[in-house]
């Protein structure tokens, strides 16, 4: 920028950066006060009350009465429980696998760029549509999955959607059913951001290794991983936030069946507060408790993150 | 000016690449690493390959057991898709026979005809389509502009409580949609916002707006603060620094945030199942509840999935050299 072609100084008074900071943040910040504050703060309310959004009745103020109810639900604590085991098996094999692709992308070959792409089109699909088309894919008779694996026929093979296997019930084969595809889906994201982490690592670290004769299991426990570590805790992070939340690919694949055994608190969520009796009081309640743990999860994290940003 | 605070690394950012050592043996190493990145790409992609075969395959030929992987192509599953179809009456058969033999009939008409049924309107799916477009569209373009402005100003001014701030932005995406969804149902019903493109729009705006914000900033960080200040000093207003100078290197981190925030706007399903019903319903939950006469239409749900699919692959590979170069939420200390 040469001074000849600045602009001359602007005859109308320009803004001053104090207005440019209120004009650059309010509209963001309003927005997310009315979709997401406001709508916290009388969920709040509601939770401590006796509601159905489709009675015609106002609130009823009924204190704790709500969280009691849950706290003492066995069949609650159960679908907690499967939950976070969704989470953990899915979260920590995407993980180990979006890790090892980036490790392997990372060096760039002809075509790199073209392929490193398509492996991410699982995560541009709808997840209730990947749910939908993966029942189609366990389907035991004319489903691709059993055939592909050389279960040819469907009475001795397996049937994931069922949680069955020649007819006879497995426990929690449908929710590692679910576990597949989301692994499927989700590690090209964490593949993504390691790889972007991995391509930030200055290079003057790897060659001072080399001049020590470093060894390369060395180099990658001393550099690739201390280097890498902060944005795999963010996909992490992400990933365990979108666990907890998970409905849409349950939805579509078994929509918490068979029994109870894929029914995630998102998806028992959505079922006491939109179907039947629209029971909004109680769901509320559900709603606070599900994000407090989330909250308590990611403070965990970003605690962790923070540390292991201010070591390197 | 004592209103800036030193944010970001204050030198380039200089993007290495690893040079090897060019012998036989690490090109032998290379060359595998490359065949099995593409093993793993081939092993992904498998059943989206199915989807494709799924969506050209007619009813019969889906329920086929073992599956078939050769197959003789239709359009049904599209037709299904696309229109309303009723079944021909038994005594309009010959009729309709010799306007296929005739050749009267569109390619359209003549695969419905195949299935014994004529086309008697548009499905409603069509203006689905439509209203993912207007509702995806506008709401990534509002939630990287309203991002870029507000990571703008994170990044560079000084704002009170500005990491609490940014952990509340963040908080914002970890609201299951269904404890959103209850508040948010009852306030829309309120101002009749309920199956609105507005409505909508706006909400999708808000939940992509946390994730934008974080990203934006993290590539904002990394540009040197310098360049701004000098064009400040040459006369240039905030704004200006902003527009002509920012923005320019802010390319790649915009291109990046705009696929993040459509991929989920686009088949977002939670908001749009409990908040929409017909005006503005969006693909994914029509998708969904594609049902046929005898069960589970699959050729339309394929064929609809496949198509909706598509778009997002298309913006994905013209932006994939930004996508690819980095992102990294500011996480990564130069």
């Amino acid at each position: 920028m040469s001074p000849a072609t600045a602009p001359l100084p602007a005859p109308r008074r320009h803004l001053s950066d104090r207005a440019i900071l209120n004009l650059f943040i309010w509209p963001t910040l309003a927005l997310l006060i009315s979709l997401n504050v406001f709508p916290l703060v009388y969920s709040l309310y509601l939770s401590f009350t006796d509601y159905s959004a489709i009675a015609n009745k106002a609130p009823v103020w009924v204190a704790f009465k709500n969280f009691a109810d849950i706290l003492g639900d066995e069949r609650v604590w159960q679908y907690f429980a499967t939950t976070g085991r969704y989470a953990l098996l899915s979260v920590s094999l995407q993980t180990v696998l979006g890790f090892g692709l980036a490790m392997l992308v990372r060096q760039k070959f002809r075509g790199s760029g073209v392929v490193t792409t398509l492996i991410l089109v699982p995560m541009m699909i709808s997840p209730v549509v990947v749910g939908l088309f993966w029942k189609l894919m366990y389907n035991p008779t004319f489903g691709y999955f059993n055939y592909l694996l050389g279960f040819t026929n469907p009475s001795t093979g397996p049937d994931v959607i069922a949680s069955a296997f020649a007819g006879k019930p497995v426990p929690n084969l449908a929710l590692y059913g679910v576990v597949l595809v989301d692994v499927w889906m989700w590690s090209p994201f964490v593949m993504l951001l390691v790889l972007s982490g991995l391509n930030a690592i200055p290079e003057y670290l790897y060659e001072a290794a080399a001049i020590d004769r470093a060894s390369s299991w060395f180099q990658f426990w001393r550099i690739t991983l201390p280097q890498v570590a902060p944005l795999l805790l963010i996909a992490v992070l992400f990933r365990t936030i979108e666990a907890f939340k998970s409905f849409d690919l349950v939805m579509g694949m078994t929509g918490g069946g068979p029994g109870n055994q894929t029914e995630l608190v998102a998806v028992y969520l959505y079922r006491v507060a939109f179907l039947g009796q629209f029971r909004t009081g109680y769901s509320s309640a559900l709603a606070y408790i599900i994000l407090i743990i989330i909250i308590a999860v990611s403070n965990l994290y970003i605690k962790y993150l923070n540390q292991i940003r201010g070591e390197s | 000016m004592a209103a800036f605070e030193e944010t970001g690394p204050s030198t380039p950012v200089v993007i290495a690449t690893r040079v090897d050592k060019v012998n036989p043996r690490a090109r032998l190493a290379g060359k595998l690493r490359a065949a099995l990145v593409i093993v793993f790409a081939v092993i992904g992609l498998i059943p989206v390959l199915v989807m494709i075969a799924t969506a050209f395959k007619t009813r019969t030929d889906i329920l086929a057991s073992p599956p078939l992987i050769f197959f003789q192509p239709t359009l049904q599953g599209f037709v299904n898709l696309f229109t309303d179809r009723a079944i021909v009456a038994p005594g309009r058969m010959e009729e309709f026979k010799q306007r296929a033999q005739t050749g009267e009939m569109t390619l359209w008409e003549r695969v419905a005809f195949e299935m014994g049924q004529e086309i008697t309107g548009v499905s409603d799916y069509v203006a689905r389509l439509q209203n993912s477009l207007i509702i995806a569209g506008l709401s990534t373009v509002a939630s990287v502009v309203l991002g870029l402005f507000a990571a703008y100003a994170f990044s560079r001014f000084k704002i009170p409580g500005k990491d609490d701030l940014l952990f509340f932005i963040l908080s914002t995406r970890m609201l299951p949609a269904v404890v959103v969804t209850i508040p948010i149902f009852l306030m829309y019903r309120q101002v009749s916002l309920t199956d609105t493109h507005l409505g909508m729009t706006l909400l999708y705006t808000a939940f992509n707006l946390s994730f934008s914000v974080w990203l934006l900033k993290g590539f904002i960080d990394e540009i040197p603060k310098e360049y701004e200040e000098a064009a400040l000093v040459d006369g240039y207003t905030r704004w200006q620094a902003f527009y002509k100078i920012v923005l320019p290197q802010a390319v790649t981190g915009i291109a990046a945030t705009t696929v993040f925030c459509l991929i989920f706007a686009w088949n977002e399903y939670a908001f749009a199942l409990m908040l929409t019903s017909d005006r503005a319903r969006t693909a994914p939950p029509s998708i969904a509840t594609m049902l046929g006469s005898g069960g589970i239409e699959w050729s339309g749900i394929a064929a609809g999935s496949l198509g909706f699919l598509i778009p997002v692959v298309i913006i994905t590979f013209a932006l994939r050299r930004y996508l690819l170069r980095g992102i990294t939420f500011g996480a990564i200390r130069q």
